[in-house]
Formats: structure tokens, C-alpha cells, sequence
């Protein structure tokens, strides 16, 4: 489905990420890991469109994707949930999921995913009047998947969802995550918090200053001596 | 006669025709963070281009109803606006648009004068009387006047700021300008064309300078190649009074803006004995402005400005 081959992105000036290989199948529930800075974020934000390579293609359902914008590719079916969660603070929580459906024309089922994000999350609905800026951290989150979510996703791309949540926060949006992937949308997903990462993930790849370090399936990874003590704390 | 009644019937014409021009201002800097200088010369050229259709149709000898001939000045000055706004954005600040902002401002600057200098070649350096098509009948009221033209004048603005306002706030696109204006790397993610928006918050804003170029004229009875450049500052500092980026502190502000001129053009005889006129009406509008720049330069309903730096 997705199919990077040698990206390279520079950004403000440094090359973050310098030459990556990576792949996602239909289906998969994939996760990048490793140390901040290691270009991560950069790389998912090429991938979404936000940031144009400084070389390598992007192949998304076979097609040449690499100079797209953003707003293309959502079109497309690939969205992305930012990094900081990216919530119009001064539009309502209703106003938000309609901007995750801003590329959508068919009214009737947009209407039935409203209905399915406010079942997924009880919290949202409860508050759909309130402006966004006004919602907890959590809240904020559930509120941005959910928005992604209301642009029916055949490809969700996650950055650090777990991001400045309490812990009891951080299992509820692992598993909504497991439960989107379990209806059929392919994840990849970036996160620092590598065990949960790779305790939900089927394959991982491992990122190190701008390089794909290791790339595994996820138990492999969680047994990996050096992954254990560079990123589990062992 | 009532003075103050009176003024303030004055200060409510001239100010709703202040906060249409300064919506324009407000809605660019809403989402580019850019001061379009060159707001009050679209206003300017929306005067002229109506002037000439109008001075066109009453040459022409076709008997038409003068309403129907200044409607239809209107309906021409309208497009032409609105292209020119599409223009601007697009040949001026469109290239400009990563770049530092007093590249962006130095250019709008240059955009004035260069429209100001493209009228003065198309319509002369003289004043055009504006020819009187609406019925100017006075009406007494409470000791005051109020004419039909100020009347419709503060009705249209109002219908055009009302429609505005269903626009932003009630429609797809209004959320995707919304949105765009709050964060538009987020809103490309929601599948917005940033660049359509932002080329459609210009043609809105020139539509309603339109608008405004053919109120004031008719108001005022003239129409000139430099009237945009005293009238955009005004609006500015209306904008910029209600709190810049802000839709309702647009309208607001003009409101104020035109009102405190209009008292101060009133009163101003009396509390300085004689000595100042009120030919001296265009210095409350920078008073003003420096006031708020001083105290509250959030502008009232603002809060962006101060968050964002």
C-alpha cells in the first residue's frame, strides 16, 4: 500500500531524514520508533504531504505520490494525525470533524460517521457544542483521530498519540488504536513510548538520526537485546 | 437642530461604510497575518469603474430610473473588484507568501501606489462629481436629518456584512477559511486547498470594497484617484480598533471609528473656542489609532495579536 524508497527530507536546513526504505501492506499495523530526533516526525510529514523530499519517491496504491500536497492525498485516502494533536481550538468539536470530512462530497454516510465517532467516543459527543481549545489533552486526541477518522482513512498515519497524556489516557488511545486497525484501516504508527508501540504493532522499524536502524516484526523487535536497552530501559 | 443626534447619525453612515473596508482588511490578516495596503485602492478603483459605467448609461440617453443606473455601476464595479483582488494576491503576495513579513508589507505598499499611479493615468487627476441617482429625500427625526441614501446606505452595508457573517460561520467553505485562518498546515491535512482559500478570502473582501467605493462616493458626491489612500488607513485603524483578524471587531470598530470622527467633526469648533474646525475630522481617526496601539493593541475584541507574538 505504501512503498518508500530512499526519501530524503532536509528541513530548516539540516537533512533529518537521510535515505529511508520502508514499507506498509494493507491491513498492517506498523510503527516507527526511536529517540527524538531521530527524524520520525519529519518522515511522516513527508509522507502526509506537508513537507516536500529532497529525494526518493513515495508510492502510495502504486501511484507516484512523492509531490503531492496534503490536501491531495487526504483525498486519496491518507490522513494524518499530527504530532501536538493539531485541533482547531476556535472551531467546536462538531466543526472539527466536519473539517475531517471537508474532502468528502456524500453527505448521507457523512452523516453515519459522525454517528460512529461519537459512539467511539462518548466524551466527544457529550461536548460537540464546545469549542476544541476548551477540551483536556486526552480529549484533544480522541477529538483529532476521530477527525481523521471522519475522512475514512484507507491509511492512517499517527504521530506520538500518546504524547503529554496521563497513563490511563495513553492505554485508551492504544486501544482505539488496535480497534481502527481491527476494522481494516493500515496504521503507521510513530511513537516514542516504543514498548506500547511495539506490544500493538505487528512490524517495526527502528530510526536512528535519519537512518532506519532495524526494521523486524514487533515481537522480534521487543526481544532484541539492543532495542531492549536503547529504547525499553533495560 | 440636535448636534449630537444628528453626529450620530453621521458617524453611523460613514462608520458602516468604514467597516465594510476594514471586514477586507480584517479577513486577509485573519489568514495570511498580512496587511493588505492595497485594500483601500480596490476601493478606490470599485468608485471609478461604477463612476464610468454610471457617467456611461446617463450619456447614452437611455431612460433609466437613477437607482437602476447606480445598481448597475455596482454590479460592474463588483467583478472588477474582485478580479483585481484575485490579481493582487496572486501576482504580489502569492510569491512572497514564505517569505519575511515586512517583504510582504513593503510590497503591498508598492501595490497602492502602483494602482494609485494605473487610475490616475485611466481617470485624471481631477475630481469626478458622482452624479446624485438615489433620492437624497430628508426625513425628520427626533430634532435630527437622515436622508433615503443614508438610510440605504447603512441598510446595504448591513444586508452585505449580515451575508458575510452566514458565509463564514454557517458554511463549508466559511469553516475551511476558519480553519485555514487558525492553522493552515492542518487544514491542507483536512484536504483544504489552502491557495483557493485564501484567493477566495481576497475576492471576498474586494467584493465588499466595491461595495464601499460606490457608497462613499454616492455619499460624498465625488470620486477620485488618491480617495482610496485616506479611506483604507481609516479603515485600517477601524480594524485594528476592533481587534485585527477579528469579523465582528470589524464591524465594530467602524462603527466606533466613523462615529468618533463625526462627533469630534462636530464638536470640535466648541471645545477648542474656534480655533479648530471640523476640517479637522481626519485627526481623530489616527488619534484613535495611536490610543489603541498604546493601550490595547489587541483592539477590542482582539486576542490573536497579542497571542501570536
Amino acid at each position: 500500500m505504501l512503498e518508500v524508497r530512499g526519501l530524503k527530507v532536509s528541513y530548516g536546513g539540516i537533512t533529518a531524514v537521510k535515505g529511508i526504505d520502508l514499507e506498509v501492506t494493507a491491513g498492517e499495523l506498523v510503527t516507527l520508533i526511536g529517540a527524538n530526533g531521530a527524524g520520525k516526525t519529519t518522515t511522516l510529514k513527508a509522507l502526509a504531504g506537508l513537507l516536500r523530499p529532497a529525494a526518493g519517491r513515495i508510492h502510495y496504491n502504486g501511484d507516484d505520490v512523492t509531490a503531492l500536497p496534503a490536501f491531495q492525498l487526504v483525498r486519496r485516502g491518507l490522513a494524518l494525525v499530527p504530532e501536538g494533536r493539531g485541533v482547531f481550538g476556535r472551531l467546536t468539536v462538531e466543526e472539527n470533524l466536519a473539517m475531517g470530512a471537508y474532502s468528502r462530497r456524500d453527505r448521507a454516510r457523512i452523516g453515519a460517521d459522525f454517528d460512529r465517532v461519537y459512539e467511539r467516543f462518548p466524551r466527544l459527543a457529550e461536548r460537540r457544542r464546545q469549542l476544541a481549545g476548551t477540551l483536556s489533552g486526552g480529549e484533544q486526541q480522541m477529538l483529532a483521530i476521530g477527525r481523521a477518522l471522519m475522512s475514512r482513512p484507507s491509511l492512517l498515519l499517527l504521530d506520538e498519540p500518546s504524547m503529554g497524556l496521563a497513563p490511563l489516557m495513553v492505554q485508551r488511545i492504544f486501544e482505539t488504536i488496535r480497534r481502527i486497525a481491527a476494522e481494516g484501516v493500515t496504521l503507521l504508527l510513530v511513537e516514542q513510548n516504543a514498548k506500547l508501540a511495539l506490544e500493538a504493532c505487528d512490524r517495526g522499524y527502528v530510526m536512528e538520526s535519519g537512518v532506519i536502524a532495524l526494521a523486524d516484526s514487533a515481537p522480534r523487535l521487543l526481544a532484541n537485546p539492543q532495542v531492549r536497552q536503547a529504547y525499553l530501559g533495560e | 437642530m440636535d448636534i449630537f443626534l444628528q453626529q450620530l447619525i453621521n458617524g453611523l453612515v460613514l462608520g458602516a461604510i468604514y467597516a465594510l473596508v476594514a471586514l477586507g482588511y480584517t479577513m486577509v490578516y485573519g489568514i495570511l497575518g498580512l496587511i493588505n495596503f492595497a485594500h483601500g485602492e480596490v476601493v478606490m478603483i470599485g468608485a471609478m469603474v461604477a463612476l464610468s459605467v454610471i457617467q456611461m448609461l446617463v450619456a447614452s440617453g437611455i431612460a433609466l430610473p437613477g437607482p437602476v443606473i447606480a445598481a448597475l455601476g455596482l454590479l460592474a464595479a463588483m467583478p472588477v473588484c474582485m478580479a483585481l483582488g484575485y490579481g493582487i494576491e496572486r501576482v504580489a503576495y502569492r510569491p512572497l507568501r514564505g517569505a519575511p513579513r515586512l517583504a510582504a508589507l513593503i510590497t503591498a505598499i508598492g501595490m497602492s501606489i502602483l494602482l494609485q499611479n494605473a487610475a490616475m493615468i485611466i481617470w485624471g487627476r481631477q475630481y469626478h462629481s458622482f452624479p446624485a441617482l438615489l433620492p437624497a429625500t430628508p426625513h425628520q427625526f427626533a430634532g435630527a436629518t437622515i436622508n433615503d441614501l443614508q438610510i440605504f446606505i447603512v441598510l446595504l452595508a448591513a444586508a452585505a456584512m449580515l451575508v458575510l457573517l452566514y458565509l463564514v460561520h454557517r458554511t463549508r467553505l466559511g469553516r475551511a477559511m476558519r480553519a485555514t485562518s487558525e492553522n493552515p498546515e492542518i487544514a491542507g491535512l483536512m484536504g483544504v486547498n489552502i491557495n483557493t482559500v485564501i484567493s477566495i478570502t481576497f475576492v471576498v473582501g474586494s467584493a465588499l470594497a466595491a461595495v464601499a467605493g460606490v457608497m462613499i462616493s454616492a455619499y460624498y458626491g465625488v470620486a477620485h484617484y488618491f480617495m482610496g489612500f485616506m479611506l483604507g488607513l481609516k479603515a485600517f485603524t477601524a480594524a485594528v480598533l476592533g481587534g485585527i483578524g477579528n469579523l465582528a471587531g470589524a464591524m465594530l470598530g467602524g462603527l466606533l471609528l466613523g462615529i468618533i470622527e463625526s462627533l469630534g467633526a462636530g464638536y470640535i469648533g466648541d471645545l477648542t473656542g474656534g480655533f479648530l474646525g471640523s476640517h479637522y475630522q481626519d485627526v481623530f481617526a489616527f488619534l484613535v489609532l495611536i490610543l489603541v496601539l498604546v493601550f490595547r493593541p489587541s483592539g477590542l475584541l482582539g486576542e490573536r495579536v497579542a497571542e501570536r507574538s
